[in-house]
């Protein structure tokens, strides 16, 4: 809303404060003004001045000389190169020593020979607004009223010495898109008084009640609570007298002729919207607020025809609809240059409904702007004939008797009770009755004391935002001033602050990551269903959730894993010539297996790591070895050791999107068989996938944090340390290649018993030594009794029965 | 035999001169053995003369011996280390270092500020019913703040979040009428809107709610401040403007002194000396007894802030994509404490 001080002052007296203070003032009241322009550009020393001649300059076929009055009793002679310039016409004379914007000034000048001693201004280059001004006047210089008196500084006139603040608002200040919602505001803010708009007299037409020649139902009570009209007659359209052009101008709205711009200086002065009707294209004799019939149409005053939705409100006549309710008025009713009968709408309709009808359209107006937001019902009949009165007054109208309307129940009218207590305990302040009491005043909001520090507050109607005690609390704290509402800390129980062990968790394995070398990403919730696709992760019968109203089918559902946007991470990141890509994301994948989601989606909040080029950078000390599988697999075992899981189970799987020989599903809990559940799987991106993503060899895991919380061990035990000395033996055996070294391993401890304390595997060989299709695995076994020294026929036992039982499981051999 | 000892001992040149002489006048054979060996041939009064300088001797030419091999010991140890140097100046041998996400970074350091003051961090679905994300905040179904081009819905009913304010009215609505509530709530919320430096469709945000018996405005105030100066610096101010927000009433925009320049004024902040980082207010009674708190007995309030506003704002970073784009360039600067 642009407020322009000049006009705002016709209500409340702005005089004394700065523009630039007041603006701060508005701001720091709870309306944010975001900018204070200043109408005047940089204007002086231009005068209105008569073309009392204009001829042909003698060289020069596009310019004109003229010789002009500017009131000093001497003509100038001024070269213009306008097209439009003609005698008899005022204009905007820019004296030598003028400033023009821009830093420009006017000195005496030859052009092509002859002297010029002036120049005669186009909109633009007074800094005017030339979009809000009719296009001929865009075009050439700019043409002032006839009766402009010459000599008159143009500022002046033109009603330059303003500034204009712009008012961005809250969604609950509605009140203040109209200049008495702002003189309101700002008379609460100074501390002074308002005053209202004299409507002024309504001369007559003599022919008689206006309800006789037109009558008004609604139909569509719901959506329109109250219609009023006026009969205007023997209006003559013409542009509107230069101060309310002005008016509008400084207002950002562009003058079109008298009529509408009565409507539209109103509607700005009041907030209520206004429309007029071609009094003489209404058929029947009445109007009937009614909802759209279905298949409706009507061309719109934008010259648009517009198919109507029978939940549409309209403005009917005898026959058709004639205007959009509260959005856009009709083409077939539409004032024009002939037009002499008015008839002028007044009208309170739903806010919903306007809402949503503007929406369907694309149509959205200054009306619709502001019924959306609901207008004040006080408002509906002094808008009316303040602009019944402004016709009468500029466009030489006279008024039927009467208003014609119709009414829907009337608003009751609100009473906010509240105590002083109240406030002071809401806000932390000490304020007096007698403080308080002195804000509703500034705010022009009548108070009756209640008690001992009790006050019933009638609410008034142009602020429907306020309906209940805090409302009022609001508007008692920001214009005490939010700055003088002291600082304290709560009093009353102490609380643990903390995370809960999901988060702590999550936190633990972030830092865990992130110190192990591991960049944290972030990615995006949103994938496109292709790579949900090539990648369905975990979940392969998932069904991923679809976006209602996707901005762009790459971001049209919902991930349900990590990786493919890890991928993406990785492409992005080589071909910014980064290859070494070692990164996780903590995020949630959403799971539903219903395709259209009755109840909310699944949310697991899952790990997921991707590994692809070189381990770290390349160093003297030796060659940057690339990441293979056991790198990925080794950050999970570091997971896990921290998470105190100890059980984890690779099972070799062949999912989609990974390499079917180098991948494998993770189990943890239940030891190595039942009651284990999917932790989530691990392997190398399956080499076409990588390709194709222009990758190197690129591993990635992903697991379920729900199912690692589930098994963790939070409990720290400590053992005893050994007192008795522990024997270690080697043991190389000759394997298949197929055997897994897991199972082999299984088997050791297996069969090892509570005397083997550990075993590592320190060496795999395969090659001629060991024979074509065979392996060998070295393994590191330490021995120890905690009770005793051990004997080495003991230990040989043991050994001797866990060689036995690999060559009888896995036809193992010792290797020599 | 003295002298002649002591005199060659005195030309050796290394620990092989050395033993070469020790075994000439100490060894089975040597020059010395030989004399105390022959003692038995001399007279009783011979005897313990002779036997005592032959100690003299021995004793001299051992002391001798001794110091000579501590003396090449020494000159050993020091050529040996000489040859062991290094060059100190060749880089380290790389200990992995990777970074937390610069937003995580933020988050962890809100959330440990206002668990220190006593606040639970609750979390809630991203994922959430049009209930809970609106109405429930009193933006009832026809509210003009709650546009279907604003929000990504998913059905009728369910959407995307779009701030993490459900999350207050779930806490309440577990907490069943109990107090004090003193949580956090930080998490992705999604909005319509194009990507482009300062706006993303996906961005972080955390809130906080306190509701207790008495708790006012003033409180809020107090809260923020401390807030800030932990997260700030203790020199941090804030400024608080009225503002809306359909769940809190009254409702306030809160400023800080800029950080950048202190509050002089600066690109930053426009040359106002302060940054906007937080909106707040007290809940609006029409939350409170949707969730079951009676707006008599009980009062609360509640304040958000955008995470990527801070991070940006603190690590000077200009355009809001960097932190989804995860160009390594960009996270590896956040290795840091």
């Amino acid at each position: 809303m642009k407020v322009s001080l000049k006009w705002l002052s016709d209500y409340v007296d702005v005089s004394g404060v700065a523009a630039e203070d007041l603006a701060e003032r508005i701001t720091r009241s709870g309306i944010e003004v975001d900018s204070v322009e200043e109408r005047n550009q940089g204007v002086s020393g231009v005068v209105v001045g008569h073309v009392v001649s204009r001829e042909q300059h003698p060289d020069a076929d596009k310019l004109s000389v003229c010789k002009v009055d500017v009131g000093s009793g001497k003509l100038l002679q001024i070269v213009c190169g306008a097209k439009n310039v003609a005698a008899g016409q005022k204009v905007p004379v820019a004296l030598v020593g003028a400033n023009l914007p821009d830093g420009l000034k006017i000195k005496r000048a030859k052009l092509r020979g002859v002297e010029s001693q002036g120049m005669i201004c186009s909109a633009r280059e007074l800094g005017l607004n030339d979009r809000l001004l009719p296009k001929e006047l865009q075009e050439g210089i700019l043409v002032l009223p006839e009766d402009a008196a010459v000599g008159t500084d143009v500022v002046a006139l033109l009603a330059l010495d303003d500034q204009v603040l712009e008012f961005d608002l809250t969604p609950n200040r509605s009140d203040c898109l109209s200049m008495l919602g702002a003189a309101y505001e700002v008379a609460a803010i100074l501390s002074r008084g308002v005053k209202l708009p004299e409507p002024g007299e309504l001369p007559s037409t003599g022919s008689g009640r206006a309800a006789d020649q037109v009558r008004v139902g609604i139909t569509a009570t719901e959506q329109c609570s109250h219609y009023a009209a006026r009969l205007i007659e023997g209006v003559r359209i013409a542009p509107s007298p230069l101060w309310l052009q002005n008016r509008l101008m400084a207002a950002g709205v562009r003058p079109i002729n008298n009529i509408v711009d009565i409507t539209n200086f109103v509607m700005l002065e009041y907030g209520q919207p206004l429309h007029a009707f071609d009094a003489d294209r209404i058929r029947g004799g009445r109007i009937d607020v009614r909802l759209a019939q279905a298949g409706e149409r009507i061309q719109t005053l934008d010259d648009v025809e517009r198919t109507l939705a029978p939940d549409m409100l309209v403005i009917a006549d005898g026959e058709r609809a004639v205007a959009i309710a509260g959005v856009m008025g009709g083409a077939a009713t539409e004032v024009t240059a002939g037009t002499t009968r008015i008839l002028l709408e007044s009208a309170r309709f739903d806010g919903g409904s306007v809402r949503k009808t503007s929406r369907r359209l694309g149509l959205r107006s200054e009306a619709s702007l502001r019924f959306e937001k609901q207008v004040d019902a006080q408002a509906v009949i002094p808008a009316l004939e303040r602009a019944a009165a402004l016709m009468c007054a500029i466009a030489g109208g006279r008024a039927a008797d009467g208003i014609v309307e119709a009414k829907v129940g009337e608003p009751a009218p609100l009473t906010v009770n509240l105590t002083l207590a109240r406030i002071n305990g809401h806000l932390g302040t000490d304020l007096s009755a007698a403080e308080v009491r002195a804000i509703f005043e500034r705010l022009h909001f009548r108070c009756e004391l209640v008690g001992a520090d009790g006050f019933a507050v009638h609410v008034p109607s142009r602020r429907g935002d306020i309906t209940r005690d805090v409302d009022l609390i609001e508007e008692i704290a920001r214009l005490y001033g939010y700055d003088n509402i002291p600082t304290s800390l709560m009093s009353g129980v102490t609380t643990p602050g903390s995370l809960t062990r999901e988060q702590a968790v999550r936190r633990a394995i972030r830092n865990l990551l992130s110190l192990s070398g591991l960049q944290e990403t972030t990615t995006y919730s949103f994938t496109h269903p292709s790579q949900i696709a090539e990648y369905p992760g975990l979940y392969g019968e998932a069904r991923p959730i679809g976006l209602a109203m996707p901005m762009s089918e790459e971001r049209s559902v919902l991930r349900t894993s990590l990786i493919p946007h890890l991928l993406d991470t990785a492409a992005y990141n080589r071909n910014r010539n980064v290859d070494d890509v070692l990164v996780f994301e903590l995020g949630r994948v959403f799971l539903s297996d219903e395709a259209q989601p009755t109840k909310l989606p699944d949310e697991h909040w899952h790990l997921a790591v991707l590994l692809t080029g070189k381990k770290h950078s390349a160093h003297w000390s030796g060659k940057a070895e690339a990441v293979d599988f056991y790198d990925a697999k080794g950050i999970l075992d570091k997971i896990c050791t921290y998470l105190g899981v100890t059980d984890a189970k690779y099972t070799p799987i062949q999912p989609a999107g990974l390499h079917p020989g180098r991948s494998a599903e993770v189990a943890i809990g239940g030891g190595a068989g039942a009651g284990s559940e999917r932790l989530g799987w691990i392997g190398q991106l399956h080499p076409a996938l990588a390709e194709a993503k222009d990758l190197d060899a690129t591993y990635v895991l992903e697991i379920d944090l729900g199912v690692l919380i589930r098994h963790a061990d939070f409990h720290i035990g400590y053992r005893a340390l050994p007192r008795y000395p522990a024997i270690s033996r080697d043991l190389a055996v000759v394997v298949g290649r197929d055997a897994a070294v897991g199972d082999l391993l299984a088997k050791i401890k297996e069969t090892g018993g509570d005397l083997l304390e550990s075993v590592q595997v320190f060496d795999l060989y395969t090659g001629e030594h060991v024979g074509a299709g065979n392996k060998s695995v070295a393994f590191s076994l330490v021995y120890r009794h905690e009770g005793r020294t051990l004997t080495d026929e003991e230990v040989s036992k043991a050994h001797e029965a866990i060689v036995q039982a690999l060559a009888t499981t896995f036809g193992a051999q010792l290797r020599a | 035999m003295r002298q002649a000892a002591l005199g060659e001992l005195e030309q050796t040149a290394n620990q092989q001169q050395l033993d070469e002489l020790r075994v000439k006048y100490l060894g089975k054979k040597g020059a010395l053995t030989e004399i105390l060996r022959g003692m038995g041939a001399l007279s009783a009064e011979e005897r313990p003369v002779i036997g005592q300088v032959a100690n003299e001797v021995r004793a001299a030419i051992e002391g001798v011996i001794s110091a000579k091999q501590e003396e090449y010991r020494k000159a050993e140890t020091a050529n040996k280390l000489r040859a062991e140097t290094i060059d100190v100046t060749l880089p380290g041998r790389p200990v992995p270092l990777g970074s937390v996400h610069p937003l995580n970074k933020v988050i962890q350091e809100v959330e440990d500020i206002f668990i220190g003051m006593g606040y639970q961090v609750a979390e809630g679905p991203e994922v959430e019913q049009d209930y809970y994300n609106f109405e429930a905040l009193n933006l009832p179904k026809n509210h003009p703040a709650r546009d279907m081009q604003d929000s990504f819905y998913i059905t009728e009913e369910i959407l995307m979040r779009t701030h993490t304010s459900p999350v207050q009215v779930r806490t309440m609505e577990r907490m069943k009428g109990e107090v004090p509530v003193k949580i956090i709530c930080p998490g992705k919320v999604y909005r319509r809107d194009d990507d482009d430096a300062t706006h993303s469709h996906v961005f972080t945000q955390i809130e906080g709610l306190v509701i207790d018996r008495g708790i006012r405005m003033s409180d809020l105030k107090g809260t923020l401040l401390q807030f800030v100066r932990e997260m700030f610096g203790q020199e941090t101010k804030i400024r608080m403007r009225p503002s809306f927000f359909p769940f809190t009433e009254p409702s306030a925009e809160v400023d800080v002194t800029c950080m950048m320049c202190g509050g002089s004024g600066c690109r930053t902040c426009k040359q106002s000396g302060w940054l906007e980082i937080l909106g707040s207010g007290m809940v609006h009674p029409r939350v409170l007894e949707m969730s079951g708190y009676d707006p008599n007995i009980y009062s609360g309030f509640a304040f958000g802030m955008g995470v990527e506003r801070i991070a940006m704002l603190k690590y000077g970073i200009d355009d809001i994509r960097h932190f989804y784009m995860n160009d390594l360039r960009f996270l590896r600067q956040f290795a840091r404490v």
